[in-house]
């Protein structure tokens, strides 16, 4: 009886590792088309500004206010504790890497998965539902130009900018907290973040770690509506995959990036 | 165009067509002919493959193993630059219309004219507007896929699978879900797209009146296999027990009523029943 169960175990993991094997088989072929239809692009500009307006665009707003809570409450967290060391003017500093190394990417990311990735996977899940993507077949367009090229573009292309703003934001609102309600001095703060802040090895890499995580996003976001199950509850359980795929890749991503570009690992 | 609208060259040959989905077999051996210039209509009980049958001949799906010609090409051997050329030729009608969403029906019209010509801008206006005064909802231009009932929203499917004059249109179950007024509309556009343009149209439906009304040929398919074809007449006077079940609309015969399974008596008295709760 034991025997059996640990059988059925085995195989049920099996089943489960052969299922995932075939959906990112799919999903590699898909990304394939994808790049190979990128021209489009350019050839169709109008419909890449439309989509960087809808997924980039539109989600500026839940970035901005994100990143102004986000500077805020690091603000107050780093001067309660680097008061304790009589370090409280080193404030800037502290915001900002955090920001720009970590938080500004990841948190993006995050929410740009939830935002624009949901609303991604829904739209072209729910064309497919309803033949659109076919009838544009049938019509002799491929949906891989006219539809999954610009969505793809647009958001590899909003998430690092994405990124920029939330970190920008989130140093405003660093200066707030630190600044304006703490008291600390508003020169020490930017000079400190100048200081320690620096281009190549700390802004770099959090534009690296934006591109890759906005090339991951968009890709699975795209690929779930391609591949969702032509019914409501195919799109309900596609999009759900999205965010929770797209966070589960982001984080892993992130350690794997960190440890790639500070070494040390 | 340089093709007799009513040759005796078929549009369409399907040779020994064998397709399965998963461990399904859809089609085992089937075959047939659509002539040039005419209505055929293929006919079955749902789940037979009717769809599967359009999109195996637009290109979409690739048969396990037969073959399928469409105007003097193998669909499955073109490339995809050949293919989009062919579907070109051949507009498509969905069931639901799949109209695209985000456009109204003015663009959903003028979407394969403007992906597909030069066409300044004011022609293209003319082109549409005409397309839909053929299928009477000129009027309608500029509301949403939304706003659309069942059976506009078909119509303007129809104006847009005509925009670019094509050699053949598919029509995927047209008359499914249709009030009779809507129904008589659609049938009359079919009859006089086909009339008046010299397409063929190949029907798939299980709506055994309107689809005899206008056919000059029927196609009955079940299990995989055509079970019947000919005029309306001569697949009406069939003595096949199976057509004269499916067009009489008999709940049984060689189709069964109840769908396979154990032994009713069986399912209700023994443990087989129990074990499965």
């Amino acid at each position: 009886m034991r025997g059996a169960t640990v059988i059925e175990f085995l195989s049920g993991l099996g089943r489960s590792g052969l299922h995932w094997l075939a959906v990112l088989g799919r999903a590699s072929v898909f990304l394939f088309r994808v790049l190979l239809a990128q021209d489009a692009v350019v050839r169709r500009f109008r419909l890449t500004l439309a989509e960087l307006y809808s997924v980039g665009v539109r989600s500026m707003l839940i970035i901005m206010v994100s990143g102004l809570f986000v500077g805020m409450v690091l603000g107050y967290q780093g001067y309660i504790t680097l008061v304790n060391f009589g370090a409280a003017e080193a404030l800037g500093g502290v915001v900002a890497l955090s920001l720009v190394r970590e938080l500004g990417p990841v948190v993006t990311a995050l929410l740009f998965a939830g935002r624009a990735g949901s609303a991604l996977t829904a739209e072209i899940g729910l064309m497919k539902t309803t033949e659109q993507l076919s009838a544009m077949e049938m019509m002799a367009v491929d949906p891989y130009r006219r539809v999954f090229a610009p969505r793809f573009f647009a958001g590899f292309l909003s998430m690092p900018l994405l990124a920029a703003l939330f970190s920008a934001v989130g140093v405003m609102g660093g200066y707030i907290v630190g600044v304006g309600l703490l008291g600390v001095d508003s020169g020490s703060y930017f000079s400190q973040m100048q200081a320690v802040t620096d281009w190549r090895e700390d802004v770099m890499s959090g534009v690296i770690k934006s591109i890759v995580f906005g090339f991951v996003v968009t890709w699975i976001a795209v690929f779930q509506g391609f591949d969702a199950e032509p019914t409501s509850e195919g799109i309900s359980r596609a999009t759900t995959q999205t965010v929770v795929v797209s966070a589960l890749a982001v984080l892993g991503l992130d350690f794997i990036l960190t440890g790639l570009m500070f070494g040390d690992l | 165009m340089s093709k007799d609208p009513v040759s005796e060259t078929p549009h369409v040959v399907i040779e020994d067509l064998v397709f399965r989905r998963g461990r399904k077999l859809i089609f085992d051996g089937l075959s047939l002919t659509v002539p040039r210039g005419r209505v055929t209509t293929v006919m079955g009980p749902s789940g037979t493959g009717k769809t599967t049958l359009l999109r195996l001949i637009g290109g979409q799906l690739r048969p396990d193993s037969g073959r399928i010609w469409v105007d003097g090409e193998e669909v499955a051997r073109l490339s995809n630059r050949r293919l989009y050329a062919l579907r070109k030729r051949m507009g498509m009608l969905f069931q639901t219309g799949a109209l695209l969403t985000d456009m109204s029906v003015f663009e959903n019209v003028a979407f394969p004219l403007r992906e597909h010509t030069r066409l300044p801008e004011e022609l293209i206006r003319t082109l549409v507007l005409m397309k839909l005064e053929a299928v009477g909802l000129r009027g309608a231009s500029d509301l949403s896929p939304a706003q659309l009932s069942g059976g506009m929203a078909r119509r303007v499917a129809l104006a847009r699978a005509i925009a670019l004059d094509p050699d053949m249109i598919l029509y995927d179950e047209p008359f499914a879900g249709l009030d009779p007024i809507t129904m008589g509309q659609i049938v009359t556009l079919i009859q006089r797209t086909n009339r008046t343009l010299g397409l063929t149209s190949v029907l798939v439906t299980h709506d055994v009146v309107e689809a005899m009304a206008i056919s000059d040929q029927v196609v009955l398919i079940a299990e995989g296999r055509v079970m019947d074809s000919g005029t309306a007449e001569e697949v009406r006077a069939g003595t096949s027990e199976w057509s004269q079940q499916f067009l009489g609309g008999h709940p049984d015969g060689p189709v069964p009523f109840h769908y396979p399974g154990s032994s009713y008596r069986d399912d209700l008295l023994n443990d087989a029943g129990r074990d499965r709760d």
